[in-house]
């Protein structure tokens, strides 16, 4: 392993430390926590609140800042902040209008942040909850603790972010939240797997000339094994999944993010969003947004996820809103 | 029965496994988790080992509560509300209690399991930590039941929990991050089933080393 790191323990801190250095202006820690909150702490409207273990950056403190997240929660690399950690974030972001907590579809995520729910009610706060599942390539059945939340969750930052920074009630925070859960579908490839500091050694091996399809956000075994192909095949098979799941007719209009998994050049991200772009078009289905960068990251991993994003009025005028954090700005 | 001292000795015998098998438990998350367990258990029970001097005084049941809480935050992931909420649960099947009796080793389990059912809303059957604990508790109950002594029934124990570990290797996930892979996870055991797995191990062997 080869990596800027001092100590294995203390990544997820010094990391921390790092980002507070230089973006004072966006993000102050809570003094003893690994919790980001905006600058300008609490503000008189509904408090957003999300996180996830370390690794995923910008995810999650980089969206701290107006009109997206009000807190992020950091863990350590890959596992689940723990309740304590996601309690203090609630209790330093509520401003007495309630906090939605966005959540990505982890049996760990979603045991944590029950928890700090429970010990934020019992204070009196009012906390309500929202869980993201834009990963189409895993089966939502019975069978599986269903979809997991993977880079869509960015949108549902953005969007839930803006409708509660113009305002709006917990109720309808989390309502708009959950119209974009149901509408943003992703799938990601790596060609590379990650690291895990503390293990020291690749999550999965691949070989030179191999690719895992339907790969998680963190280093989890894909669905599907294969042989490398080209950009535009990979594309191809990414979005015949994705299309086939959300089914957007002509006319219809999405924003779309080609998002990198820590390790992948812009290059080959901006070759990846060429043959989506192209698909799209064929199928007569409106680009109204692209985003192309590291917006959800698994450490060193390289590969990449399309994310498509189907859009109404409402979600049109929220993702245009304007934001201002570390990892997205909407002027 | 138990002492407080045993129920002492059991937590530490256990921090001392999830030291020792560290990376054995995260070789089998790397399998069909996400690479982390060992690593996981081993920080929290260590910071166990930090909290315990401070509350070796008291009752039982606070013991107890102190692990769990200790568990839910710093173990983080699943298995720390899950392995939390089971110590939280147990300490407070006991309340007040300075020794525990055979009936207050099986109450406490029982607790256990279900404050496990009902934070993972799991049953058994689905490659999890369940899958060689409830086996190894019914089995504690089979060998009371039957007149054996506690040291003879965690003998029984620790079987039923390596039956339930081996039993996970034939069965596919469908609770917790091991569900993406659907068949694929066939073959491998349940890191969270092992590590419980060890929890039988150590009170096996606390419990032989004072003859109860």
């Amino acid at each position: 392993m080869k990596k800027f790191i001092n100590d294995v323990e203390n990544v997820e801190n010094e990391m921390l430390e790092g980002i507070v250095l230089a973006h004072p202006e966006y993000v102050a820690r809570v003094e003893g926590f690994d919790v980001l909150v905006r600058a300008d702490k609490k503000v008189g409207k509904v408090a957003l609140v999300s996180g996830g273990g370390s690794g995923h950056e910008p995810s999650h403190g980089g969206f701290v800042g107006k009109g997206m997240l009000d807190g992020a929660v950091a863990g350590s690399v890959f596992t689940s902040p723990t309740p304590d950690q996601v309690f203090e974030a609630i209790k330093a972001v509520d401003a007495g209008e309630g906090v939605l907590l966005v959540i990505k579809n982890y049996t760990g995520d979603i045991m944590n942040f029950e928890m700090a729910a429970e010990l934020a009610e019992a204070e009196g706060i009012k906390v309500a909850n929202v869980v993201t599942n834009d990963d189409v390539a895993v089966e939502d059945s019975l069978y599986t603790t269903g979809r997991r939340g993977v880079a869509g969750t960015v949108f549902v930052h953005k969007i839930a972010g803006a409708k509660a920074e113009a305002g709006a009630s917990l109720e309808e925070v989390k309502a708009t939240a959950e119209k974009v859960i149901a509408n943003v579908r992703t799938m990601g490839v790596a060609l590379k797997p990650c690291t895990v500091p503390a293990a020291g050694k690749p999550g999965f091996e691949l070989s030179e000339d191999e690719m895992e399809l339907g790969i998680g956000i963190h280093g989890e075994p894909g669905t599907e094994r294969k042989p490398i192909q080209t950009a535009d095949e990979i594309v191809d098979y990414l979005m015949e999944r994705i299309l086939k799941d959300m089914d957007p007719k002509a006319g219809d209009e999405v924003a779309v993010m080609i998002n990198g998994a820590g390790a992948t050049p812009p290059m080959e991200l901006y070759i990846l969003n060429r043959r989506v772009q192209q698909i799209l078009a064929d199928k007569g289905v409106k680009v109204f947004k692209t985003f192309v960068g590291d917006y959800m990251t698994s450490i060193d991993m390289a590969g990449a996820s399309i994310t498509l994003l189907k859009l109404d009025a409402e979600l049109k005028d929220l993702l245009l809103a304007q934001a201002d954090t570390i990892g997205f700005k909407m002027y | 029965m138990a002492t407080k001292a045993e129920v002492l000795d059991f937590i530490r015998v256990y921090a001392d496994k999830m030291a020792e098998h560290r990376q054995e438990l995260t070789d089998f998350d790397q399998a069909i988790g996400d690479g982390d367990h060992g690593i996981n258990m081993s920080r929290g029970f260590k910071a166990v080992m930090e909290k315990l001097p401070t509350v070796e005084d008291k009752n039982i049941d606070d013991i107890l509560k102190a692990v769990g809480m200790t568990l839910v935050s710093t173990v983080g992931g699943a298995s720390g509300p899950l392995y939390g909420t089971a110590f939280m649960k147990a300490g407070a099947a006991v309340k007040g209690k300075e020794e525990l009796s055979n009936e207050d080793i099986i109450l406490a389990f029982d607790e256990a399991v279900g404050g496990i059912q009902f934070r993972g809303k799991a049953v058994e059957g689905e490659k999890t930590i369940l899958d060689s604990m409830i086996p190894a508790i019914n089995a504690i109950k089979a060998s009371i039941a039957a007149g054996k002594s506690m040291t003879d029934a965690l003998v029984d124990a620790e079987a039923a929990a390596w039956g339930g570990v081996e039993y996970t290797k034939t069965i596919i996930a469908t609770k917790g991050r091991a569900s993406y892979l659907g068949e694929r996870s066939i073959g491998h055991q349940d890191p969270g089933a092992t590590s419980m797995a060890y929890a039988f191990q150590a009170a096996r062997e606390v419990a032989a080393k004072a003859g109860n």
